[in-house]
C-alpha cells in the first residue's frame, strides 16, 4: 500500500470558527495550544493542524465524540466547511485552491456523500433520488436512470424503485443514499455517521453488507463515527480525534492493543478484544509438524519422542491434511500400511488469519484438538490451542491488575 | 401643558408631496406606459370572463372543486354558491372583481415569489425588504390609494395597483419562510453533489417549499378579495362598486347581497387555493 500515491492527502488542515479567523496568523494558530488562548481572539478551533494520508481502496474510519471536528472534517474534504488553512491534495490536485467552477465539478465527479439523516428529496421516487447525482451532472434521462437502478440492484433494493422515500424505513432509506452516492461512481466515498441514526439491529446488518459492497466496489471510504465497535468493525485504519486533534492512527488492532493516550485508553476500555484480535496475531509454530512423506513409522516416532498425542499432517508443499493421533498410527502399523491412510483425520477445526477471537470460539468448542491457521490455498500457517484464546481475552486486565 | 416644541416638527408631508410631483414630472411617461399595459391586461382577463358562459364557468368550478377536494359534493356546493351570485343579479360584476383579483394577484406572485426567493438567501436583502413589507400591510390603504390615483388616474388600474400592494406581502412571507425551513441536510447533500445554486433552487428548495408557498397564495388571494370594495372607491367597477351604492343611498338589502357574494366568490377561491396546497403537502411534506 505504502508504494502507491495516496489518494487523499492532508496536511496541516486547520478550521477556525469565530470572527476574522483569516487573520489569525499561522504562527498564532500553532502557538495556540489551548481553546482559551484562541478564545481570546474570539475564535474556536474545530480542526488543529491535522495531517493525515489516506490510501486508495483504504476503509479510512474517523471516530470521536461529538464536537471533535470529525464531521467539520470529513466536511471540509469537498469544502462543504471552508477550511482555514492547510491543504487538502485529492488525487493530484488541491481542493482548497480550487475555484467555484472547479469545486462544482470536482463534487460531481470525484467524491460522493452519504448523511447520517439520509437527506433524500421527499417529494422524488427512490429513482430518481439515486439518480441525482447524474441529474446535477447533466446525463440524460434514460441513462442516468438506468444506472441509478443498478446502483439501487447493488444495496439491495431492487423492486422499490417507484415508492417514496417517506414510505421506507430509516435502513432502507439510507440504501437509498448508499445507492445515489455510487450511482455517480465516485472515487471516494465519504460517509458521515451513515447508520447513526438505524436500531442496533439493522445498524450491525448495514455495516456488514457495506464491508462486503467494498469488496465488490472496491471505492475508497472515509467513514465518520463516533461508536468504536463500527469503527473496529469497518475501519481498515482508523484515526481518533479529540478537540479538533487527531489523537491516534492506526489499525483497530493498534488502537485496542496499543492505545497512544488515555483519552484512547478510555475511549478502548470497553472494546471487546474478542472482536479485534485475530487468529494471525496469536497464533504460533506447533511444537511438531508432520509431512506426508515421512510415513507412520516416522510419525509414531516424532510424536513419543516430542510427547504429544497427536500433531498436524501436511502435505510437501504445505497443504494441510488433517491430524493424526498416536492411536490412530497404532492401529494403521498393525494393518502393516505404510501411508499415513485412514490415520489422518481430516475432519478438523480450521480457520484463516482473519478470524476474530469471537468466531474462533465456537470452532475451537468444538474440536478436542488445536485449531490449523491456514491460508487461502489451505496451507498450513500456525497452530492455536484453546488456551490460547483464552490468555488473549484476558491479556489486557491481567496487566491491569498488576 | 407641555406643547411639541414646533421647531422639532418635520416636514414630512411636503417632501412626500415634492417627491410625487417631481415622480409625476419625470416619469409620468413610464407610469402612463405602465398603466396603459395594465388597463390591456385587465380588459382581456376582463373579457375572457365575460365572454365565457357562465354555466361553462359553474360547471368548471364544480369539476374544480370536485377534482382538488376528492369530493364530489363539495364541487356540487361551489357550483350551488357561484349560482347564487348569478342569481342576485351580479354575474358580471363578480366576473369584473374576479379579473381584477386574477391580474393582481398574478402580478402578485410573478415578482412576490422571486423576492421571496432573493431574501431567503440574503440576509441582507430581508432586513431591508421586511419593514417595506410590514408597512404594505399596515399602511391604510386609503393612503396609497391618493398615489395611485394621480399616477394611473381613475378605473380599474389603480385599483389592481392598490390590491397589489396590499396583496403581495404573504406570498413574500411565505416563499422566503418555506425555502428557509427546507432541511439544511437536504440542501448540503445537494451541494455536496455538485448543484449549482439554481439547480438546489428548482430541484431541492422550491419543491420542498411549495406547501408554504401555496399557503402564501392563498392568503395573498384573500388579501386581493378584502380589496374590492375599497379599489372600487377609485372607480373600478365591480362587487364592491354595487356595495359602495348601497351604503350611499342606504339601500340595505342590495349592500347585504353585494357583500354576501364577495363572500361567496371568497369562500369558493380559499377553498379551492387552499386545497391547492393541502395537495402540496400530501407528495413533499410527508419525508421523515
Amino acid at each position: 500500500m505504502s508504494e502507491m500515491e495516496p489518494i487523499v492527502s492532508i496536511k496541516n488542515l486547520w478550521k477556525v470558527f469565530g470572527q476574522k479567523p483569516k487573520d489569525l496568523s499561522w504562527e498564532q494558530m500553532k502557538s495556540t495550544k489551548n481553546d482559551d488562548e484562541l478564545k481570546k481572539t474570539g475564535c474556536v478551533a474545530a480542526l488543529r493542524d491535522i495531517t493525515m494520508e489516506i490510501e486508495r481502496g483504504e476503509f479510512f474510519v474517523i471516530m470521536g465524540l461529538s464536537g471533535s471536528g470529525k464531521s467539520t472534517l470529513i466536511r471540509t474534504l469537498i469544502r462543504l466547511v471552508e477550511p482555514t488553512k492547510g491543504s487538502i491534495v485529492f488525487a493530484g490536485s488541491d481542493v482548497v485552491k480550487l475555484n467555484k467552477k472547479e469545486l462544482i465539478e470536482f463534487r460531481r465527479k470525484k467524491a460522493a456523500m452519504v448523511f447520517q439523516n439520509y437527506a433524500l428529496l421527499p417529494h422524488r421516487t427512490v429513482l430518481e433520488n439515486a439518480a441525482y447525482g447524474l441529474k446535477i451532472q447533466g446525463m440524460k434521462e434514460k441513462e442516468r436512470l438506468e444506472k441509478a437502478e443498478t446502483a439501487l440492484e447493488t444495496v439491495g433494493l431492487k423492486g422499490w424503485e417507484s415508492y417514496y422515500p417517506g414510505n421506507l424505513s430509516g435502513g432502507m432509506q439510507q440504501r437509498v443514499g448508499i445507492a445515489r452516492a455510487l450511482a455517480t461512481d465516485p472515487e471516494i466515498l465519504l460517509m458521515d455517521e451513515p447508520f447513526s441514526g438505524l436500531d442496533p439491529l439493522i445498524r450491525r446488518q448495514m455495516q456488514d453488507e457495506l464491508v462486503e459492497l467494498q469488496d465488490t466496489v472496491k471505492k475508497t471510504i472515509i467513514f465518520v463515527t463516533h461508536d468504536l465497535h463500527e469503527a473496529l468493525k469497518l475501519g481498515s485504519r482508523i484515526a481518533i480525534m479529540k478537540g479538533g486533534l487527531v489523537v491516534q492512527t492506526g489499525t483497530p488492532e493498534e488502537v485496542v492493543t496499543n492505545p497512544a493516550d488515555d483519552y484512547v485508553k478510555e475511549f478502548v476500555k470497553d472494546a471487546s478484544p474478542a472482536k479485534i484480535i485475530t487468529a494471525g496475531l496469536i497464533m504460533e509454530d506447533p511444537d511438531l509438524l508432520l509431512y506426508r512423506w515421512e510415513g507412520p513409522k516416522t510419525a509414531r516416532h516424532l510424536l513419543k519422542k516430542s510427547k504429544k498425542e497427536y500433531a498436524f499432517v501436511v502435505s510437501k508443499k504445505r497443504e494441510l491434511l488433517g491430524v493424526t493421533t498416536l492411536n490412530a498410527l497404532d492401529k494403521v502399523l498393525k494393518e502393516g500400511e505404510t501411508e499415513f491412510g485412514k490415520s489422518i483425520d481430516t475432519d478438523i477445526a480450521r480457520c484463516t488469519i482473519d478470524t476474530t477471537l469471537e468466531d474462533l470460539f465456537p470452532v475451537a468448542t468444538n474440536t478436542s484438538y488445536s485449531v490449523a491457521v491456514v491460508d487461502d490455498k489451505g496451507r498450513f500457517l500456525g497452530e492455536i490451542r484453546p488456551r490460547m484464546i483464552l490468555d488473549a481475552m484476558f491479556q489486557d486486565e491481567e496487566e491491569e491488575d498488576v | 401643558m407641555f406643547k411639541f416644541p414646533e421647531i422639532l416638527s418635520i416636514p414630512m408631508a411636503k417632501w412626500v408631496d415634492s417627491i410625487m410631483q417631481a415622480v409625476l414630472d419625470n416619469f409620468g411617461g413610464f407610469f402612463d406606459l405602465i398603466g396603459h399595459i395594465s388597463l390591456i391586461m385587465l380588459m382581456s382577463v376582463e373579457r375572457v370572463f365575460l365572454a365565457i358562459p357562465w354555466f361553462v364557468i359553474v360547471i368548471a368550478v364544480g369539476i374544480l372543486g370536485w377534482k382538488i377536494l376528492a369530493s364530489v359534493w363539495k364541487g356540487v356546493l361551489f357550483s350551488i354558491l357561484l349560482m347564487i351570485i348569478g342569481s342576485f343579479g351580479y354575474w358580471d360584476l363578480a366576473m369584473m372583481t374576479l379579473a381584477i383579483v386574477i391580474t393582481s394577484v398574478i402580478t402578485a406572485l410573478i415578482i412576490g415569489i422571486p423576492i421571496g426567493i432573493i431574501m431567503a438567501w440574503s440576509r441582507t436583502v430581508e432586513t431591508i425588504i421586511r419593514p417595506i413589507l410590514d408597512a404594505m400591510q399596515t399602511l391604510p390603504s386609503f393612503v396609497y390609494l391618493i398615489p395611485a390615483l394621480m399616477l394611473f388616474g381613475l378605473g380599474k388600474v389603480p385599483a389592481a395597483f392598490a390590491t397589489f400592494i396590499y396583496a403581495v406581502p404573504p406570498v413574500i412571507r411565505l416563499t422566503c419562510v418555506g425555502i428557509r425551513g427546507v432541511p439544511e441536510d437536504v440542501v448540503e447533500a445537494a451541494k455536496a453533489f455538485g448543484s449549482s445554486r439554481w439547480q438546489i433552487l428548482f430541484d431541492v428548495q422550491l419543491p420542498l417549499a411549495r406547501p408554504s408557498i401555496m399557503v402564501g397564495i392563498n392568503q395573498t388571494t384573500m388579501m386581493a378579495l378584502a380589496m374590492v370594495v375599497v379599489g372600487s372607491m377609485i372607480g373600478a367597477k365591480g362587487l364592491g362598486m354595487e356595495v359602495l351604492l348601497s351604503i350611499n343611498r342606504i339601500e340595505v338589502g342590495r349592500g347585504f347581497e353585494a357583500g354576501l357574494s364577495i363572500v361567496l366568490l371568497a369562500i369558493v377561491i380559499d377553498r379551492l387555493t387552499n386545497a391547492l396546497s393541502k395537495n402540496g403537502e400530501n407528495t413533499a411534506g410527508n419525508g421523515t
